[in-house]
């Protein structure tokens, strides 16, 4: 079976690509083949000029490619501090240190915080990620993200299964975090997408069918036709 | 504070009170109990913290008990030779398990651990030069460690060193890079985490310090045979963690002392009515044990290190 077939997707610095596509159109296997869970047959990835299709996904993630899951992923048993001073953890040196308690170490926290202030998590710092309602859940997720300090990151379906007031929130939260860091953001929530992207990618059938800013996309037939329909002709 | 002094104590003039009161078998068999503690509680770090499922972990302690034993055997009679060469052979036993072993998941990483215990148990099985499946008797504990006074002291100083270093380790980044493994693998890996490594970072730990445990226990018995790698040597010290408490500092020591403490009570002290009941009831002390484990996998899911903890903070359980 072939889920993406030649698609040629370009990311520049500093925007927000949205990626669309109606379900089974392989936004989720592109994703896989971009961030490295899923090595693609042919073709090849290039992050920041250099080649990274046989890259894994952690090596990915140090040199700045950082995603957040469609289905909730986190550290439900860890404090939502400690999920974020892990993913610092990760980032800031080596991890094989076998006799220093974290704990003395202020600096991590430091910069865990931070995360938490952008995300807007500060407040529930010492809960358990567990305990988080869903729309907290998918901040802490993107918090996770963001803690590698990523110079792309890739957002799969941040709005998902959220109601009108939290979407607003993750909303507000990529517009917050936009300026900082290249967002490819994968989405069915059309008035977020229309309302956050630079340019906009549709993917159908494996298949890019057409890649272009917001009245472009909205104006063009073939997208129409295919997945957007009545939705936004109005 | 005071309870752990009042333990420390009880520890240290332990010995001295038996040997004056002539009861020198208790002393050896504290030293038997605190050497499955060590191999406990190492098995304890691959499994409750770094929850890697390990079925083989005898045969890590297996590697250290034979290269301890061999050593011995061939006239290398320093501890401070033999011991770290048996701690070395099973840090490379595990890393080669380890590194075969970790590219699976689930049961797989289950049945492939114990494929290769077993493989290691045929192994020394078929090592006739050092006894076959018959063992090999020591003609002395290395560096002459006979005196069992000595030996006691010997085993409780490796012991809480080994527990020292898995406190701080537990804590330390590698502690939460492997519980956050344990936890999450996939999110781990995704952000940065190089899991694999970890992984196999912390088997070999687990295994070096299980074989540390070996070359005690060879020491002690002043005999080794091929059983100490056997798939039930692995199954028990499995048991032991579970009693005890996975993922718990004193899960593999406090089970490792209940579950010995039962087999001996059940097999020395007869009791009366239940021998009338069932004659030869002794002889399968397993049946108990297995009653009291079942009974501490249905009430005490947190093992019984997770029990004390539960009481001392009034009722909240605690959470990793």
């Amino acid at each position: 079976m072939v889920a993406t077939d030649g698609v040629s997707l370009e990311i520049a610095q500093g925007e927000v690509h949205a990626l669309i596509g109606p379900n089974g159109a392989g936004k989720t296997t592109l994703i896989a083949q971009i961030t490295g869970s899923l090595p693609p047959d042919s073709g090849s990835i290039f992050f920041v000029e250099k080649e990274i299709t046989r890259a894994s996904l952690h090596e990915r993630v140090r040199i700045g490619l950082a995603r957040s899951y469609q289905i909730t992923s986190i550290f439900r048993r860890f404090s939502v501090l400690d999920n974020v001073a892990l993913a610092v953890q990760a980032r800031s040196g080596s991890s094989f240190s076998f006799w220093r308690p974290v704990a003395d170490e202020t600096e991590l926290f430091k910069e865990a915080f931070t995360i938490l202030q952008d995300v807007n998590l500060e407040s529930s710092q010492h809960v358990l990620a567990g305990n988080l309602s869903h729309g907290d859940q998918r901040a802490l997720e993107v918090g996770l993200a963001l803690a590698t300090r990523p110079r792309l990151v890739l957002l799969d379906e941040p709005m998902a299964g959220m109601g009108p007031e939290e979407s607003r929130g993750m909303i507000a939260l990529i517009e917050r975090i936009r300026s900082r860091v290249t967002v490819l953001l994968v989405e069915h929530d059309m008035d977020a997408v229309f309302r956050l992207a630079d340019r906009i990618s549709v993917l159908v059938g494996g298949r890019l069918l057409a890649s272009g800013r917001p009245q472009e996309i909205r104006a063009n037939d073939e997208v129409r036709r295919a997945y957007l329909g009545d939705e936004i002709a109005a | 504070m005071k309870k752990n002094i009042f333990l420390t104590v009880v520890f240290l003039i332990f010995p001295l009170v038996m040997q004056a009161s002539d009861n020198l078998f208790y002393v050896s068999f504290a030293s038997r109990v605190m050497i499955y503690a060590l191999a406990a509680t190492s098995l304890n770090l691959v499994l409750g913290y770094g929850g890697m499922i390990s079925f083989g972990h005898a045969a890590f302690v297996g590697t250290g008990a034979y290269v301890a034993s061999i050593c011995v055997a061939e006239g290398v009679k320093s501890a401070w030779l033999g011991w770290p060469a048996a701690v070395a052979a099973a840090a490379l036993a595990a890393l080669v398990i380890g590194a075969v072993s970790l590219r699976t998941r689930g049961v797989y990483f289950i049945m492939i651990t114990l494929a290769f215990a077993q493989m290691a148990f045929y192994l020394v099985s078929s090592m006739k030069a050092y006894g076959g499946d018959e063992g090999l008797t020591l003609p002395s504990r290395a560096s002459d460690l006979g005196n069992e006074v000595v030996f006691y002291y010997v085993v409780l100083f490796l012991l809480s060193a080994s527990l020292l270093l898995l406190h701080r380790l537990a804590n330390s980044r590698f502690g939460r890079a492997i519980v956050a493994i344990r936890e999450n693998e996939t999110r781990a890996e995704a952000v940065g985490l190089p899991v694999f490594r970890y992984q196999l970072a912390c088997f070999v730990i687990g295994g070096a310090v299980a074989g540390l445990a070996g070359a005690l226990l060879a020491n002690h018995g002043k005999y080794v045979n091929p059983n100490v790698l056997h798939w039930s040597q692995s199954g028990e010290l499995m048991i032991m963690v579970i009693l005890g408490g996975v993922g718990r500092l004193w899960g593999g020591a406090i089970g490792a002392a209940v579950l010995l403490g039962l087999e001996h009570l059940i097999a020395d002290y007869p009791i009366a009515w239940l021998e009338r009941l069932a004659p030869n009831y002794q002889d399968h002390a397993s049946l108990g044990v297995g009653l009291v484990l079942l009974a501490i996998v249905l009430f005490a899911p947190q093992g019984l290190a997770g029990l004390a903890d539960r009481k001392t903070r009034g009722g909240n359980s605690a959470a990793a």
